[in-house]
Order: C-alpha cells, then sequence, then structure tokens
C-alpha cells in the first residue's frame, strides 16, 4: 500500500503536464540591459550595412584584390624613394615626437590629475578639471593638430602640442583614478601630524602609486607611437607615417608599404614585450 | 644604513631624472622641435580659435549635411566594432590559456591577434584605399582589423581572469568543451566584454574621423573639405557636432557599464 503510494508520486513527478519548471535564470536589471545592448548593436549593424556607400563597389573582386596587395605587400617588400637608413632614422623621428608628446603630457597630467582626484581636493574643482578633460578627449587627436597647424605651421610643433591634448586627458583620467584608490585613513594620518598638502602628495600619494603612474605612462607611449604615424600620415607632422602617406599617395607603390609596415610592426611589438616584461617587474619590486 | 637607504634612493632618482633629460634633448634635436615656438604657438592658437573658430550663423545651414555624414560615421564604427568583436570572441577563446584546444593554436592565434593589433588603423586604411577606393568600405575594413586585434587582447585577458577556476571545476564534472564555453565561459566574461566593445565604439568613433581625412569619407572627409577652403565657421561646427556625438555614447556606455559591472 505504501510502496504503491510512492509510485504514484513518482509518476507525478515524471508526468511533463504537473511538472513545474524551475526558473535558472532570473531576469535582473544587469541581464535585460546586456540582452538589449547586445540587440541594439546587432540592428544597427545590419542596419550599417544595408545603409553603406559602396559607389557601385564589386565587393568580392576588390577583396581578391585586396588580398594580392596584402600578398605583395607582405612577400615582395622593397624600398625605394628612400633608403633603410632614411627609413630607420624616420622610426626614431617618429619615437621622438612620441616621446615628446607622453613627456610634455605626463607632467600636466600629474598636476591635473591631482587636483582631479576627490580625496586630495574638494568636489567641485574634481568635477569641473574631469569635465574640462572630458571635453578635450571627445574631441579626434587628428583635429587637435590640424587646429593648432593654424597657429604654428605643419609640422613638428603643431604635431607634439595637438597630440599632448590627447594624451593629458588620458593621463589625467587614469592618474586620479589611481591617486583615489589611496586608502584615506593615511591622508587622515598625516593631516592629523600636521603635514602640509605637498608633503602629503610627495610622501604618500605619488610614491604609493608610482608603479600604477609608470605602467599608465608606458601604455599612452605605445599608444603614442601609432598616433605619431598616423599624425604624419593625416597632418604632415613627419615620421614614418609621412613617408607612408608619400607611398600610398604619391608613389602608389604597395611593396614600399609593405616595407615601412615591416618597420612600424618591429617598434610596435618591441614596445609590447618591453612592457609585459616592464609590468612583470614592476608586480616583483611592489609585492 | 638609514644614511645609506636615502643616498641610494636619491642617485636612483638622480640616474633615473639625467637618463630622462638625455633623452628629451635627443627627441628634441632629432624631430626638429622648437621649444620657444611651442609655448608661444598655444597663446597665439587660442587667440586665433577665439576669433576664426566658432560656428555662425550662416554655416547652420550646412547641419543637416554634417549630421547625415556623422550617422554614417557611427555607423560605420558601430558596425566595424561588432562584427569585429564577433571574429574576436572566437579568436579569444583559442587563444586563451585556460580555453584553448591546444598550446600550438592558441599561439597561433594570438599571433594573428598582434600583428592586426600593430598595424595602426591609419596604416590599414592606407593598404585599403587601392583597392576599395572612396567608399565606406574602405573605413569599415580598417575598424574591423584594428578592433578585432584589440578586442582579441582584451577579451582572452578577460576570459583568463574570469573563468580559470570554473572552467576546471566544469571538466571535473565532465562537462564537454562545448557546454563549458557556451555555460560557463562566455556568459561569466560578457559584463566584462560589453564594456570592452562599448570603450570600442568610442575609440573607432575617434579613429574614423582620421581614416575620413585619409580616405576621403565620412565626417572626417567633411572636416578636411571645409578646413582646407578656410571655411573655419562650417568646420568649427563639424568639431561641435562630433564632440556632441562622442559625448552622448560615453554617457550612454557609462551607463551600460554601471548597469552590467
Amino acid at each position: 500500500m505504501e510502496a504503491n503510494e510512492q509510485l504514484t508520486s513518482a509518476k507525478q513527478l515524471l508526468d511533463p503536464h504537473l511538472q513545474k519548471k524551475i526558473r535558472i535564470k532570473t531576469l535582473t536589471k544587469s541581464s535585460v540591459v546586456i540582452r538589449s545592448t547586445l540587440i541594439i548593436l546587432a540592428l544597427l549593424t545590419v542596419y550599417a550595412f544595408f545603409s553603406f556607400d559602396y559607389k557601385q563597389l564589386d565587393v568580392g573582386e576588390a577583396a581578391l584584390s585586396t588580398f594580392a596587395n596584402l600578398k605583395a605587400m607582405f612577400l615582395e617588400p622593397h624600398l625605394e624613394h628612400f633608403t633603410f637608413t632614411h627609413a630607420l632614422y624616420q622610426v626614431f623621428v617618429t619615437l621622438g615626437l612620441a616621446f615628446l608628446t607622453t613627456l610634455f603630457g605626463a607632467i600636466i597630467a600629474v598636476f591635473l590629475g591631482l587636483l582631479a582626484a576627490e580625496n586630495l581636493t574638494n568636489k567641485r574643482v574634481s568635477t569641473v578639471i574631469k569635465g574640462f578633460v572630458a571635453f578635450i578627449r571627445a574631441v579626434p587627436t587628428v583635429l587637435w593638430v590640424l587646429i593648432f597647424a593654424v597657429a604654428a605651421g605643419l609640422g613638428s610643433v603643431a604635431a607634439v602640442i595637438g597630440m599632448t591634448f590627447h594624451s593629458v586627458s588620458y593621463l589625467v583620467k587614469a592618474y586620479s583614478e589611481s591617486f583615489e584608490e589611496l586608502d584615506k585613513g593615511v591622508i587622515e594620518a598625516l593631516q592629523a601630524s600636521g603635514a602640509n598638502w605637498w608633503q602629503i602628495i610627495f610622501h604618500a600619494v605619488i610614491p604609493s602609486s608610482l608603479t600604477y603612474l609608470i605602467s599608465w605612462t608606458f601604455l599612452r607611449f605605445e599608444i603614442n607611437f601609432a598616433v605619431a604615424i598616423a599624425m604624419g600620415a593625416a597632418a604632415g607632422a613627419g615620421g614614418i607615417g609621412f613617408d607612408m602617406f608619400m607611398a600610398s599617395s604619391f608613389y602608389l607603390d604597395i611593396r614600399e608599404i609593405g616595407a615601412i609596415t615591416y618597420f612600424v610592426l618591429a617598434i610596435a611589438i618591441l614596445l609590447e614585450m618591453a612592457a609585459i616584461r616592464f609590468k612583470k617587474k614592476l608586480k616583483v619590486n611592489g609585492q | 644604513m638609514q644614511a645609506d637607504y636615502f643616498f641610494k634612493k636619491k642617485r636612483n632618482t638622480l640616474s633615473f631624472l639625467s637618463i630622462l633629460g638625455a633623452v628629451t634633448i635627443l627627441a628634441i634635436i632629432i624631430t626638429e622641435y622648437n621649444v620657444i615656438k611651442g609655448f608661444s604657438s598655444l597663446p597665439k592658437a587660442v587667440e586665433w580659435g577665439l576669433m576664426n573658430f566658432y560656428p555662425t550663423q550662416e554655416s547652420l545651414t550646412k547641419l543637416p549635411a554634417i549630421l547625415d555624414k556623422l550617422i554614417e560615421t557611427l555607423l560605420v564604427s558601430i558596425a566595424a566594432t561588432t562584427t569585429g568583436a564577433v571574429v574576436a570572441l572566437l579568436f579569444a577563446i583559442l587563444g586563451s590559456n585556460t580555453t584553448r584546444v591546444n598550446a600550438f593554436f592558441g599561439s597561433i592565434s594570438r599571433g594573428i591577434a598582434t600583428i592586426f593589433r600593430n598595424i595602426d588603423v591609419a596604416a590599414w586604411a592606407m593598404i585599403l584605399l587601392f583597392s576599395f577606393g572612396q567608399s565606406s568600405l574602405t573605413g569599415y575594413f580598417a575598424l574591423f582589423f584594428g578592433s578585432f586585434g584589440f578586442l582579441t587582447r582584451a577579451f582572452v585577458e578577460t576570459i583568463d581572469e574570469v573563468s580559470g577556476g570554473s572552467v576546471e571545476a566544469l571538466q571535473a564534472t565532465g562537462a564537454g568543451y562545448f557546454s563549458i564555453i557556451f555555460q560557463s565561459v562566455i556568459p561569466s566574461s560578457l559584463p566584462q566584454m560589453i564594456s570592452w566593445i562599448l570603450f570600442m565604439i568610442e575609440t573607432n568613433i575617434r579613429s574614423a574621423t582620421l581614416i575620413g581625412l585619409l580616405t576621403g569619407s565620412g565626417i572626417g572627409f567633411t572636416f578636411n573639405l571645409y578646413y582646407k577652403s578656410l571655411n573655419y565657421d562650417v568646420a568649427s561646427l563639424v568639431v561641435v557636432v562630433i564632440i556632441a556625438a562622442i559625448l552622448f555614447i560615453e554617457s550612454v556606455s557609462n551607463y551600460v557599464r554601471r548597469a552590467v559591472l
């Protein structure tokens, strides 16, 4: 009798109509936002492909000729309009532009970053500086360079100053966030012992966030190298980017672009490897 | 001992600063950077900007045409980012140390991503210009390649960070490769990935302006047209429109980020 009862209840459990589905995934705000973001992005992408300005382009043919170009570029690179040493020198010019930009940007950004950190100044100053920096960041670098080129003429001065704007805004954001991570107790303890603002900055804030500052600055240097190439091409800033622009637009020499790309690729990968090694070393020393 | 420590610290700082100074002087010489001109051009640029670089009443008549180009540029950036992200996800799963099939495919997929990432979008634009001409597709593919390379690196780091333990746990229960990927790896790293995708869209809109300048399409070309013809009032209107668009996208993505992370 008892065994029979148990059997029916087991049957009831297995009966699909009686079975209640257990909800594993609950609909939280975050999952709704994730799903709607993905759906909106997908819809916009599909719409974008319909709205593109194709200009009677045969996509298949263009893709095939791009493959042929890439093959010629990477397998048969040559330098015709300038020598190997000239190209190497221009690479160093580009590195120099990136270095100067990063240095100027870092010096300005440390001061602005200190003022933008909420725990070091008051909230109003911080909001004003952060808003100002967000505005600078919204203008693309190339526009900054071109705007400065009107006053300073095309060349390294306009390029460095224009690129510095973007570096400052990027680094202020990164620096102020790492300053804000500092423990509130440290500042309070120093204030209680009678230290002034500059003493707090130089003996507590900067030493404790130094590793972050260095790794952010190096990352910006990597970015600035790429930006300097682009500015050489788009805004006549000189360096390897300008040679690349000449090879592309005036000599129409795909093989020369290939040779220059190899130069750029080698430096970029070297910088990336240096950054990874650098970070590991900093981590070991920091802990 | 104490004095020694401070002496060492001072010596290290001093040698670091002198190396930095030497490299700076070298960089100034090699780039032919004029320091005095650098400082003096700053107030000159501000003065010029206040005199000439603001939109006027008559430049507003060009607004519809500018907005049209802006929307085209935004769509190109979004399409390039999302399609790049799909391919990057595939490569990241193959390249991540926790989810790769084997070490060989892992290093191949990461190597491909490294090459694509380190060729700048401006370089891609110039290469693609040969066969795609002045169509939207030049910008699209340039941004697609750049996004693919960057997002692969970001996704690999996300996967490694988020799902190391859960993959091991699921493997111990005997779950298959695909069920581990789709039930654990992707759902747990999705919020981080969306944050990266939004960041990439912001970056791509800025790069799209640059590509437009180089290839003659989109909002960058519009700016260049008015800039080169000295119509600074219309050019400044283009800048204002770009700023508005980027700040709008930034605030949307900040909202999404706060909701998902």
